[in-house]
C-alpha cells in the first residue's frame, strides 16, 4: 500500500518538477525572443542599405539617391561621451555618498528620493529642462546642450546601482581594511569601490545604452544636422534623431537608411557595452567569486 | 616585539545597550591570552575596544583608559594609528576578493602609501612565511585571488595580512570558529609561534583551544570580567563559582 502510494507521489513530484522547469524556459524564451525578433527584423530591412558610404558620406539633398549618416554616428558619439563625462563621476559620486558617508542621513535620503523622481522623469522634459538650462542662454542649440540632456539622464540610474552594488559588499572587507589602520576615504575608494566595480561598470552601461537610443532630449538641444559637423557649440547629428527625420520622410530610400540607421544604432551600441567589458575585466583575477 | 596591554576602568556601548562594564586587566607582552564565555558576554566587544574598531559603528561609545606600553590609545593617538599597531584577524575569513594573493598581504602597506616594491617584495614573503602559508601559495602569489583559497588558507592569508603592517599586538576574535578541525590545529600552532614576538589576544568559544594555546584567561559573563588567571588556575582551580560552572559545562 505505501509503496503505491510513493510511486503516486514520485510521478506527481516529477511532473511537478517538468512543469517548473517548462515554465522557466518559456519565460526565458519569452524574454529572448523580442531581442532576437527586432535584430532579424533590423537586419532584414536595414543590411541591405548598409554600404560603406552609409558610413562615410553624410545625408544627400533631397531628391538625390544614397548618402549615409557619417555625420550622425559621429555626432551620437560626441554626445554619448559627453552625456558619460558628466553622468558617470555624478552618478557614481552620488552613488557612494548615499552608500557609504550619507547612510542614514536627512540629506541622503533626499538624493535617494530626488533620483528615484529624475528616474521617472519623461525624456522630452529632460529636453525642455536643458533647452531652458543651456539652449536659451546661450541662444543658439548646441551639441554641448544634447550632452548636458543626456547626462542628467544617466545620473539616476548610475547613481543608485551605484548605491546598491556597494551596499552589497560586506560589511567583514571593510572591517578588513579598518583593521589594517587604512583611513576610512581611502578604504572606501580602494577597497569597497573596487569590489563593487564589475555592478558598478553595468550599471553605467545601463545608462549608457538607454540614453544611446533618446531622440525626444535631442530634439530641443542637439537639433541635429544634415551637415558634417565637429563644432560643439553647433547643432549636430544624431543617429536617433536621423533615423526620425528619415523615418517619418515620405520616401522610400529614407526609409531604407533608416532602417539601416536603427541597425547600426543597437550594433554601436552592442560593441560599445561589449568593449568596455573586455576591457574592464581584463584585470579581473581567474577565481574571484 | 610585542606590548602589554593595560585596561582600567573600561565601559563600552552600543546605543543604550551597556555591553562592557568596568573592565580591569594587564594582557603580558609576548604572551596569548584567551578570553572565554558565552555568546554576547562581550569579549569581542573587548577585542574591538583594544584597537578602537569598536568606534567604527556610529552608535558606539567608550570610557576608560587602555594603555599600550607607554601610549593610552584613547587619549594620545588616532584610530587608524593604532589598528596599525594592534593588528586583527577576524572571525570569518575576509580576504579582498578582487586581490591577488600578494596584494592582500601588502595591502595593509600599499593603502598607507608604503610603495618600495622591494621591501614589498621581502615583507610580503615573510609575514606568509610566518602565517605557515607560504608554501602553498609561492607559485600563485600574482596568479590567484585571495578568495580562491580554501576557508583555512583564507584565514592564514588574513593573518599574513595583518602581520604585514608589523603590529605589536595581534587580537583574534574567533578565528578558528569557521574552519575545520585540520585549519583549526594549524591556527593553534601558529598561535604558538606567533606569541614570540607579538602579543596576542584570542576570543574563543573553544575552551579546549583556550588552555591549549594560552597562558592567560579571562572569563566573561554579561559584560564583566568575572575572573582573569593564568589558564592553568582558570581551568583546574577558578575561584569564581560562576567559572567552575561554565568551564564544567553547567551553563553557556
Amino acid at each position: 500500500m505505501s509503496r503505491v502510494q510513493n510511486t503516486l507521489r514520485n510521478q506527481w513530484r516529477s511532473l511537478a518538477d517538468l512543469a517548473a522547469t517548462s515554465i522557466a524556459v518559456l519565460s526565458t524564451i519569452l524574454v529572448i525572443a523580442p531581442l532576437v525578433a527586432i535584430f532579424v527584423y533590423l537586419i532584414y530591412k536595414g543590411a541591405s542599405s548598409l554600404n560603406l558610404a552609409f558610413f562615410t558620406q553624410v545625408p544627400k539633398p533631397v531628391g538625390e539617391e544614397g548618402g549615409g549618416m557619417a555625420n550622425a554616428i559621429y555626432g551620437s558619439a560626441i554626445l554619448l561621451g559627453m552625456a558619460s563625462l558628466i553622468g558617470v563621476p555624478i552618478g557614481i559620486g552620488g552613488g557612494i555618498f548615499l552608500s557609504e558617508f550619507g547612510r542614514g542621513t536627512k540629506l541622503a535620503n533626499a538624493i535617494r528620493f530626488t533620483a528615484d523622481v529624475l528616474n521617472g522623469v519623461p525624456s522630452i522634459v529632460m529636453g525642455i529642462a536643458a533647452y531652458s538650462l543651456v539652449v536659451v542662454p546661450m541662444h543658439h542649440f548646441s551639441a554641448f546642450a544634447g550632452g548636458v540632456a543626456l547626462g542628467i539622464m544617466m545620473i539616476p540610474t548610475v547613481c543608485r546601482t551605484t548605491e546598491e552594488m556597494l551596499l552589497m559588499v560586506p560589511h567583514v572587507v571593510r572591517e578588513a581594511a579598518l583593521g589594517l589602520g587604512v583611513p576610512n576615504w581611502r578604504s572606501v575608494l580602494s577597497i569597497t569601490v573596487k569590489t563593487a566595480s564589475p555592478g558598478i561598470i553595468t550599471g553605467c552601461m545601463l545608462a549608457f545604452a538607454r540614453v544611446a537610443g533618446e531622440t525626444a532630449p535631442l530634439i530641443f538641444t542637439a537639433f541635429g544636422n544634415a551637415f558634417w559637423s565637429t563644432n560643439l557649440n553647433r547643432e549636430i547629428a544624431a543617429l536617433p534623431l536621423q533615423i526620425y527625420v528619415y523615418a517619418i520622410s515620405p520616401y522610400d530610400d529614407w526609409h531604407r537608411l533608416a532602417w539601416a540607421g536603427a541597425l547600426v544604432l543597437i550594433v554601436l551600441i552592442v560593441l560599445a557595452v561589449s568593449l568596455v567589458r573586455f576591457v574592464t575585466s581584463r584585470g579581473v583575477l581567474k577565481g574571484a567569486n | 616585539m610585542g606590548v602589554g596591554i593595560e585596561v582600567s576602568n573600561l565601559n563600552a556601548w552600543y546605543g543604550s545597550n551597556h555591553t562592557l562594564q568596568d573592565i580591569n586587566l594587564n594582557i603580558p607582552a609576548n604572551h596569548a591570552t584567551a578570553l572565554i564565555g558565552p555568546s554576547g558576554c562581550g569579549k569581542s566587544t573587548f577585542v574591538r575596544c583594544l584597537n578602537r574598531m569598536h568606534e567604527t559603528n556610529p552608535v558606539a561609545r567608550v570610557t576608560g583608559s587602555v594603555r599600550m606600553g607607554d601610549l593610552d590609545i584613547y587619549a594620545d593617538a588616532k584610530p587608524v594609528e593604532i589598528r596599525r599597531r594592534v593588528g586583527m584577524v577576524f572571525q570569518r575569513p575576509n580576504p579582498f576578493p578582487t586581490m591577488s594573493i600578494y596584494d592582500n598581504v601588502a595591502a595593509g602597506l600599499k593603502l598607507n602609501g608604503f610603495n618600495n616594491r622591494h621591501a614589498l617584495d621581502e615583507i610580503v614573503e615573510k609575514s606568509l612565511r610566518n602565517s605557515a602559508l607560504w608554501d602553498e601559495v609561492k607559485d600563485d602569489l600574482r596568479k590567484k585571488s585571495g578568495a580562491s583559497l580554501s576557508g583555512g588558507q583564507q584565514q592564514r592569508l588574513c593573518i599574513a595580512r595583518a602581520l604585514a603592517v608589523d603590529p605589536e599586538v595581534l587580537l583574534m576574535d574567533e578565528p578558528a570558529s569557521a574552519l575545520d578541525p585540520v585549519s583549526t590545529s594549524k591556527i593553534e600552532d601558529l598561535i604558538f609561534q606567533l606569541k614570540s614576538q607579538y602579543t596576542i589576544v584570542i576570543v574563543t568559544h573553544n575552551m579546549q583551544q583556550a588552555a591549549r594555546v594560552a597562558e592567560m584567561t579571562g572569563f566573561f559573563l554579561n559584560g564583566r570580567m568575572v575572573e582573569f588567571d593564568s589558564t592553568q588556575k582558570i581551568f583546574t582551580n577558578p575561584r569564581d563559582k560562576r567559572t567552575e560552572d561554565y568551564i564544567t559545562g553547567r551553563f553557556g
